[in-house]
């Protein structure tokens, strides 16, 4: 029995050696097969157990089964080692240069002015307003009459409009201001009314770096009841703190609207103090609800309005307002 | 309107303060300050000189030499650029040392060998005037006595003052005018404010005597009043007229036109002379003109006159003077004129307006008459003080004017309920507190029953209802004063509908890698033609330019453009989107434009799958029901790889390609992928509505299928078929393959669909399978006649 015992120690001593030098997995799985396989000289071993009498049994037992551990715990580490060089053969095969791949998929940019809008939108729809919206082109009526600017009314030259070749001479225009999507919503809606109207408008102005013929502008209006100049002045200061931060402070300074009465001009704070005007608002003119069947002893109100491209403009510091309407991508994709 | 302080204080002597914060006062009462600029304030060491001689400079043909004269009575040579001077000629002189305005220090210098030992200067270079032209030549300009070399400033008899430019809104006729600025400052800083009593001598005889005027339309004329100077001698100015018409921006043109501006300037009011010689028997009316009279304006443009004009005729019912707008020239001063016949009058704004507006004429009288000017006391006011003028140099007034009424606006008191106004302004003022507001700006107010009767001023032709007053109020009681509130109302903000769905085309747009693109809507003629469309847009009737003088009534033009645009900067494959207006022609019966919102996606080096596979994106993502692709030729678009977008039953827009014609005429390389969709009524149709289906737990069985299908055929259509064929157990249908080629007639092409069957309930058995791929083959025979390819 020593004799085969030592036979054993000796093919372990070769496992080891052959395990050493193993190449891949196949060749593991066939020396696993060989050193402790059926046919193995340890499992032979392990069979002929049975014919040795009951002391020497024992002990020979326990020299086979260590061995045996011994060997399979040699193979464990072969696997493992094998294991990680092959998938680390892998990886290595795998390599790629993320870099190549970057702009396969591109979101596109949204116009600035739709930017500015939709900010715009968010923050007076958060403030209880609904956004408005009408036709471009427009009648007399709605883009001055009802707006308490008579034919005659001096203020029609100061709006530059431009006329198309519909109806009566300057019968039909593209409107000059979003004013008459707030005569078109006091005609269709009972008040009180929370709306904001913005929009294309246009006025015969060459184009320029900092003129456009068609620009785009928003304009609120609040009809309600007991609603005060304190209350647009609230209402202003309380959009732009909410649009250009709480540090930025606003002034109504008296200005002249036909369709507002009392009118101002509303300027924000800059940095440096000094202020920048940025709109035009006012109390809406009696003759103006009473030109949209609202009675102005009942109800009361106020608009405002001011630019949306020149926001963009201020925002990004835009040199060239025209390249709002170039659509340059390499404009277009800054933003 | 430009005021000076100085001037002001000629009304309110009080006024007082740092420029900048009067400046502030003034712009918190309505009169925005545009510019403010300290003038007068001549820097030292220019002093006034006089030409001595004027010769060629040697060696160069753009300046000149010059002798002057700068206060010791020797010749100094100086080069200058200007040649507008001549020998004896006053002029400012900046001696050798003089810091200029602009920074420049005035040294001797060589120009082309010669020595320049100072510099002549313009009125814009020592900040007197705006004028950059030419040397400022001040022969009478200086005060008397002035001395050659005495200090600019004390030659010409100004002094530092401040001037400012202000924004007068048009409902301000008052403060078109110095006096009526003094009267709101002064009220704004609780100082006195009167004005000056003029009291001009006169002859003996009587205006009476020598002139004749009839209103014979009232509606036109509100007061017509007239008188005559006698004596008159056409010349210049003496130099404080002239400096101050400078410093508000007028030019001096001669004595008797420099009075009549500065009384236009000082009180507001226009006025006219007429050369008395020229007006028979002094007899003026004022009436409408007749279709096509005819006057010649001192413009020397012969103006052909309407019904809506308001004149003035002569004694032969002449027209000699289009009312309040211009002159005529027949009846003009002249350098011969010794008699004039002075005339200040009311016209009612709206006719000058029309008359202005039709002959494109604004002048700065009739932009004050247009505002309404003052039809009260400030005409007698504006007369004495235009004869006080006169006969300080030297002309000779009569006695009394022609004082004629025509209608003027009713001035009863106007009932103002303070309640009212606190109402409206969020404010908690008594009656008195709104009283003394309104009387400090010329108001009378007095408190009736608790409520104010007030009386508006008459140069205040605008105000003239309660709200009008309740204005008033709070620009004296000072905007910055009204305390800040928000509205009490309750109503819940939020975006419509429509609104919410437009943006989520937007985001789905932009997520497939789309820029938007936002062209103005102006097309040029010719660009619809050059797209293949009909040229039915509406035009405009005054457009800046030619090339923006139609509106679109297709996005194409405008996206091609763009794309041509980005091409020829170096931008090839640009993918663009558009959510915006087009303008159909009017329907029937209707006068605007039938404007509808209209998507547009243009892609670039794409072909028409590209656009048909964003058309799926925005499918999946509205949840549009049934959208079927129907081949067809519509107008600018690729005619054999373009379809109709039907959506639920309507044509809702096309998608494919552009015409290669197109693109050419557009000088667009490669192709482009279109889609263009009536957005408007894509989103105000049915869209958006998704059911919950339970997912089947039983097993599905897929089933392949190709066809043989005419090029005719389209593969939508084959699916269509499909679908009817494979009932409720067809769960989906799947384009795998398309093959053209050998094994297959000409004409036709293979499609291979795969096909998924599943029911809710129960596994299905091969012969319920068997069944409903049959029926889908019979279903696409019968109605595509394609044939199952073995």
């Amino acid at each position: 029995m020593a004799l085969m015992i030592s036979e054993l120690e000796q093919t372990a001593a070769e496992a080891t050696a052959r395990l050493a030098d193993v190449a891949d997995l196949d060749a593991l799985a066939a020396l696993d097969a060989e050193f402790l396989g059926k046919k193995s000289a340890l499992t032979t071993a392990k069979k002929q157990l049975g014919g040795l009498d009951p002391d020497e049994r024992k002990a020979a037992g326990q020299a086979v089964n260590e061995i045996r551990k011994r060997v399979e715990a040699e193979i464990a580490d072969a696997r493992a080692r094998l294991t990680a060089t092959a998938r680390a053969q892998q990886l290595e095969a795998e390599r790629l240069d993320l870099t190549e791949l970057r702009n396969d998929i591109r979101r596109g940019s949204m116009h600035l002015v739709t930017q500015s809008r939709d900010r715009l939108e968010d923050v007076f729809v958060g403030m209880g307003f609904t956004v408005a919206e009408g036709p471009e082109v427009e009648t007399a009526w709605y883009n001055f009459e009802a707006l308490n600017i008579p034919e005659w009314h001096p203020a029609r030259g100061s709006f530059d409009t431009i006329f198309v070749n519909l109806g009566e001479p300057e019968e039909v225009m593209l409107r000059s201001h979003t004013s008459p999507v707030q005569i078109r919503t006091m005609e269709n809606t009972e008040p009180p009314i929370y709306i904001v109207a913005p929009g294309r408008t246009f006025r015969t102005d060459t184009a320029d770096a900092t003129h456009l013929p068609a620009f785009n502008q928003i304009e609120g209006l609040v009809i309600d009841r007991g609603i005060t100049m304190g209350d647009l002045a609230g209402t202003i200061d309380e959009f732009v703190r909410a649009f250009f931060g709480g540090e930025v402070k606003t002034r109504l300074r008296p200005s002249y609207f036909p369709f507002t009465e009392p009118s101002a001009e509303f300027d924000i704070s800059r940095p440096d103090g000094s202020w920048l005007e940025l709109g035009g608002c006012g109390m809406v003119h009696p003759n103006v609800l009473r030109n949209c069947g609202i009675d102005p002893e009942e109800w009361q109100g106020f608009a405002f309005g001011f630019g949306i491209d020149r926001l963009a403009v201020m925002r990004y510091q835009l040199d060239d307002i025209r390249e709002l309407v170039n659509n340059d991508v390499r404009f277009l994709r800054q933003f | 309107m430009k005021v000076t302080l100085s001037w002001l204080r000629e009304f309110a002597p009080d006024i007082d303060g740092d420029p900048v914060e009067l400046g502030e006062i003034l712009s918190a009462l309505g009169l925005a300050v545009e510019e403010m600029e300290i003038i007068g304030d001549i820097v030292d060491g220019v002093v006034l000189a006089k030409v001595l001689d004027l010769r060629p400079h040697p060696d160069a043909d753009k300046i000149q030499l010059v002798d002057v004269d700068s206060g010791d009575g020797k010749p100094l040579q100086v080069c200058c650029g200007a040649f507008n001077m001549a020998v004896g000629d006053l002029i400012p002189f900046a001696t050798i040392g003089t810091t200029m305005p602009n920074g420049m220090e005035i040294a001797q210098r060589e120009m082309r060998g010669q020595t320049s030992n100072g510099m002549c200067c313009s009125g814009a270079e020592i900040g007197f005037g705006d004028d950059h032209d030419g040397i400022l030549i001040l022969n009478d300009r200086v005060v008397d006595g002035a001395a050659i070399g005495a200090p600019l400033g004390e030659a010409l008899g100004v002094q530092a003052d401040v001037l400012w430019d202000l924004e007068v809104n048009a409902n301000r006729p008052d403060a078109m005018s110095v006096a009526g600025v003094a009267r709101d400052l002064a009220a704004a800083l609780g100082v006195p404010f009167s004005f000056p009593s003029y009291d001009p001598p006169r002859s003996d005889e009587s205006a009476a005597d020598l002139l004749d005027v009839e209103i014979a339309d009232p509606s036109l004329c509100g007061r017509f009043v007239a008188t005559v100077l006698r004596n008159v001698t056409v010349g210049t100015s003496p130099a404080w007229i002239q400096n101050r018409l400078t410093q508000l921006g007028m030019r001096p043109i001669n004595s008797i036109v420099d009075i009549s501006n500065y009384v236009m300037l000082e009180l507001g009011q226009p006025n006219h002379t007429f050369d008395l010689a020229t007006i028979p028997n002094g007899r003026l009316r004022v009436r409408r003109a007749g279709e096509g009279e005819t006057l010649t304006t001192l413009d020397g443009v012969e103006r052909t006159l309407t019904a809506i004009d308001g004149v003035i005729a002569d004694d032969s019912d002449q027209v000699v003077s289009l009312a309040g707008v211009m002159g005529g020239a027949s009846t003009e001063i002249s350098e011969s004129t010794t008699d004039v016949l002075l005339e200040m009058a009311w016209w009612d704004p709206p006719s000058i307006s029309r008359t202005v507006k039709r002959l494109n004429l604004p002048s700065e009288a009739s932009t004050r008459f247009r505002r309404g000017a003052d039809w009260g006391d400030n005409i007698d006011r504006a007369m004495q003080r235009f004869i006080q003028l006169a006969t300080e140099q030297g002309a000779v007034a009569v006695t009394g004017q022609i004082d004629v009424a025509g209608t003027v606006p009713d001035r009863a008191p106007v009932r103002v309920r303070p309640t009212k106004v606190n109402g409206l302004l969020g404010t908690d003022l008594t009656a008195a507190d709104m009283a003394g507001h309104l009387v400090s700006i010329g108001f009378d107010a007095t408190e009736v029953d608790g409520d104010l009767d007030v009386i508006v001023p008459t140069w205040r032709w605008d105000a003239a209802t309660e709200t009008d007053i309740a204005e008033e109020v709070a620009r004296m009681y000072g905007y910055a004063n009204i305390v800040r509130t928000v509205p009490k109302g309750e109503a819940a903000g939020g975006l419509s509908e429509y609104q919410q769905a437009r943006r989520l085309v937007r985001e789905v747009l932009l997520g497939a890698g789309c820029d938007e693109t936002l062209p103005m809507p102006f097309l040029a003629p010719g660009d619809l033609r050059s797209a293949g469309l009909p040229e039915d847009g509406v035009t405009l009737t005054n457009p800046l330019v030619h090339e923006e003088s139609v509106l679109r009534t297709s996005l194409l033009p405008g996206q091609l453009k763009a794309i041509a645009y980005n091409q020829s900067h170096r931008s090839a494959d640009v993918a663009f989107f558009e959510i915006d207006h087009v303008y159909l022609p009017s329907p029937e019966g209707q006068l605007l434009p039938d404007e509808r919102e209209f998507l547009a996606v243009a892609l670039a080096g794409e072909e028409a799958p590209a656009a048909v596979a964003v058309l799926d994106l925005l499918e999946r993502a509205l949840a549009l029901p049934n959208v079927q692709l129907k081949p067809a030729t519509p107008p600018g678009l690729h005619a054999t790889r373009t379809a109709e977008v039907i959506i639920a039953g309507r044509t809702r827009g096309y998608v494919g390609e552009v015409d290669p014609t197109v693109l050419e005429n557009y000088g667009v390389d490669g192709r482009v992928a279109w889609l263009e969709l009536d957005l408007g009524e894509v989103l105000n149709g049915p869209h958006g509505s998704r059911k919950y289906t339970p997912i089947s737990k039983y097993p599905s069985s897929d089933i392949d299928l190709a066809f043989e299908v005419s090029d005719s055929v389209a593969a939508g259509q084959v699916a269509t078929s499909l679908r009817k064929g494979g009932g409720k157990l067809l769960q989906d249908v799947e384009l795998f393959d398309v093959y053209r080629g050998a094994g297959l007639p000409e004409g036709t092409r293979s499609l291979a669909y795969r096909l998924r069957f599943q029911a809710p309930d129960h596994t299905l058995t091969d012969a319920e399978v068997a069944e409903a791929r049959q029926s889908c083959i019979d279903t696409v025979a019968k109605q595509q006649k394609a044939t199952l390819r073995g």
